[in-house]
């Protein structure tokens, strides 16, 4: 039974990373429906920003996230306003290929430049910290403090939409884009600003997941599936379920491990499938326009 | 008394159609006349045509923008493997069978994708094929997650001689590009194809005016899956190995098939083939600079969705009004009697 626990509750944690993977997409899917196929090659090059800013100035992940956050921003700003913002419409089709070809450039990018070698970062002493509780259940510092960034990035982000000025232009944008002008937005811009919101998520996703585990340029698309499955499975346009679907996608995956390694991701996967089938809205809808 | 009656060529696609009969002679000769480079690269151009064109039929016409057709090219590729090693079928007959059994499992995805809506539907298909993806590593007597080699045995069931083999499997897929163009070209000139055209150019409207768009899109997401799926078992005749990353590979059966489509030119049936000529001619070219073309290839794929997004065949139809398939419906006034 103890055993069981245990997993459950590195379930959880692992719920919290891909809930993270998941807030960016969710952020930008609401305001421009925009499906960003990159997005799990965007945290990949994420982690490797943060490997060259630590190997660079020999500052531990954390630090080093106060440079790869706003770099990260500022390529999402720029991404946006030269690219994306070009793709918008309703047609589904370009903003997909678009973001499909970033996603083969970056990954055959990162390639090159660093070889399919698998990489870690170093997050020193809280790497392999850990404490117990009572019933054999093992905490892990890493994990528990990714758990908590999690949740804390997910009330931010939900202080930002419904709490300022900047929150509710996106909203304002998001439900009518040329009302939204015409009320004096620049909606070039406000998008610009949240794909940078979204790609700052990223950051931080990236670098915990590169403190957690191994990564190579090849794993970015998984990152992005998993991100999709925790907003599906959450159900759209609410960032709590978001983190729900999250922690269920990872209780899943880690159940399905325990019962074969083999199981991992596919039982994630048939978790989803089963939303899909039998709840397609999601568990915890907050229906939108 | 006057006549109304459809005709689908002119003067262009007649020219088009005796273009393209002359080029396929050259091809079926291509045995006498290429080498054993020459036939693996023709067949492997044949393969990406064909998946090319089927994409284009599904995203292109039926507006189901599908970003996981790699689920069919593997089910098709891990199908030849089981027909033939498991079965005992002859490779060659294992191909369409392996057509028909992935089109009765498109029935139950489809049945489930069509939940999904626009992006997600894109990814929900994505994640259908990554869930074939790790099944088919479960499969242990199929090689699990490292893969196989097609037996010998199987290998030589083909043909006696590597010559002959070679030959026959270059003259199947050949044969196979002909047949998905055939059947597209067909499906575009039935009625279906006038309300796939209709639901291509509004939705709303083809709906309004009584066509069954779901109906359709369904039958459409099957024949894809069909057809799709034998190209894949014949791909991996070809390689002779199969891996679960090999066979449902996301970037090798749909990036760069989606990639070719857009470069071409979407919705339109020559599209796919000129974009498959465009990615070969650049893989060829640029082939010691390893992975580089494949960032160019992504980058001109997105300059081309951004700046030209009709494509290659898109600018020259609007230039010159050439067409190589008789597709175009106009109605002709027949005055001659009847």
């Amino acid at each position: 039974m103890g055993d069981w626990i245990n997993v459950i509750v590195q379930g959880v944690l692992v719920g919290g990373l891909y809930a993270m993977f998941a807030a960016g997409l969710s952020l930008i899917f609401g305001i421009m429906r925009l499906v960003n196929i990159a997005h799990g090659d965007l945290i990949v090059l994420a982690a490797y920003v943060a490997l060259v800013t630590t190997q660079t100035l020999g500052i531990g992940p954390l630090a080093a996230l106060m440079i790869v956050a706003p770099l990260m921003a500022l390529i999402g700003y720029g991404l946006q306003r030269l690219v994306l913002n070009r793709t918008l419409g309703d047609d589904l089709l370009p903003p997909l290929l678009v973001t499909f070809g970033l996603s083969v450039i970056i990954q055959n990018g990162l390639l090159e430049l660093f070889s399919a070698d698998s990489r870690k970062l170093q997050a020193g002493a809280i790497d392999v910290a850990s404490f117990s509780l009572p019933g054999g259940v093992s905490i892990g510092i890493l994990p528990l403090l990714s758990f908590v960034v999690a949740v804390a990035v997910i009330g931010a982000l939900q202080f930002v939409l419904y709490r300022t000025a900047l929150g509710r232009a996106f909203r304002a944008t998001a439900d009518d884009p040329a009302v939204a002008q015409l009320m004096g937005l620049d909606n070039r811009h406000i998008f610009g600003l949240a794909m940078a919101l979204s790609l700052a998520v990223v950051a931080v996703a990236g670098v915990f997941l590169a403190m957690r585990a191994n990564f190579d340029p090849a794993i970015g698309p998984a990152r992005l599936i998993f991100g999709f499955e925790s907003v599906i499975i959450g159900g759209l346009g609410s960032l709590w379920g978001t983190l729900l679907g999250g922690i269920l996608l990872g209780v899943a995956q880690a159940i399905g491990a325990e019962i074969d390694p083999g199981w991992q991701t596919l039982a994630g996967h048939l978790v989803f499938l089963l939303v899909l089938a039998v709840r397609p809205e999601g568990l915890f809808p907050k229906v939108r326009g | 008394m006057t006549l109304a009656r459809v005709e689908f060529s002119n003067r262009a696609s007649r020219i088009g159609v005796r273009l393209l009969v002359l080029a396929l002679v050259v091809l079926a000769a291509a045995p006498a006349w290429g080498g054993r480079d020459d036939l693996r690269l023709l067949s492997e151009i044949y393969a990406y045509v064909g998946l090319a064109s089927l994409w284009n039929l599904l995203a292109g016409y039926a507006g189901l923008v599908s970003v996981g057709q790699q689920a069919y090219v593997g089910i098709g590729a891990y199908l030849l493997f089981g027909l033939t090693l498991r079965a005992g079928l002859p490779p060659l007959w294992a191909i369409p069978l392996a057509g028909i059994i992935t089109a009765a499992l498109a029935i139950p995805v489809a049945a489930l994708l069509f939940r999904l809506r626009g992006h997600y539907f894109a990814i929900g298909t994505w994640i259908v094929a990554e869930v074939f993806r790790l099944l088919a590593s479960q499969v242990t007597v199929l090689g699990g997650g490292s893969g196989m080699s097609l037996p010998a045995g199987v290998v030589t069931s083909i043909a006696a001689t590597r010559q002959a083999r070679e030959f026959l499997i270059y003259w199947a897929a050949l044969a196979l590009m002909l047949v998905v163009l055939l059947l597209i070209v067909w499906l575009l000139r039935s009625r279906y194809g006038l309300a796939l055209k209709a639901i291509r150019d509004n939705e709303l409207a083809a709906r309004s005016n009584g066509i069954d768009v779901i109906r359709i899109k369904v039958i459409v997401y099957i024949i894809t899956a069909f057809a799709t799926a034998m190209i894949g078992a014949l791909i991996f005749l070809q390689k002779l190995r199969i891996s679960p990353d090999a066979a449902f590979s996301v970037n090798d059966w749909t990036a760069f098939v989606i990639f070719m489509t857009v470069i071409g030119g979407i919705g339109r049936i020559e599209g796919p083939i000129i974009g498959a000529l465009v990615f070969f001619l650049l893989r060829q070219t640029l082939a010691d600079l390893g992975t580089f073309y494949l960032l160019l290839l992504g980058a001109v794929a997105i300059a081309v969705m951004l700046w030209a997004p009709k494509g290659i065949w898109g600018l020259i139809v609007d230039r010159f009004g050439w067409q190589l398939f008789p597709l175009e419906r106009r109605v002709v006034l027949d005055d001659r009697g009847a």
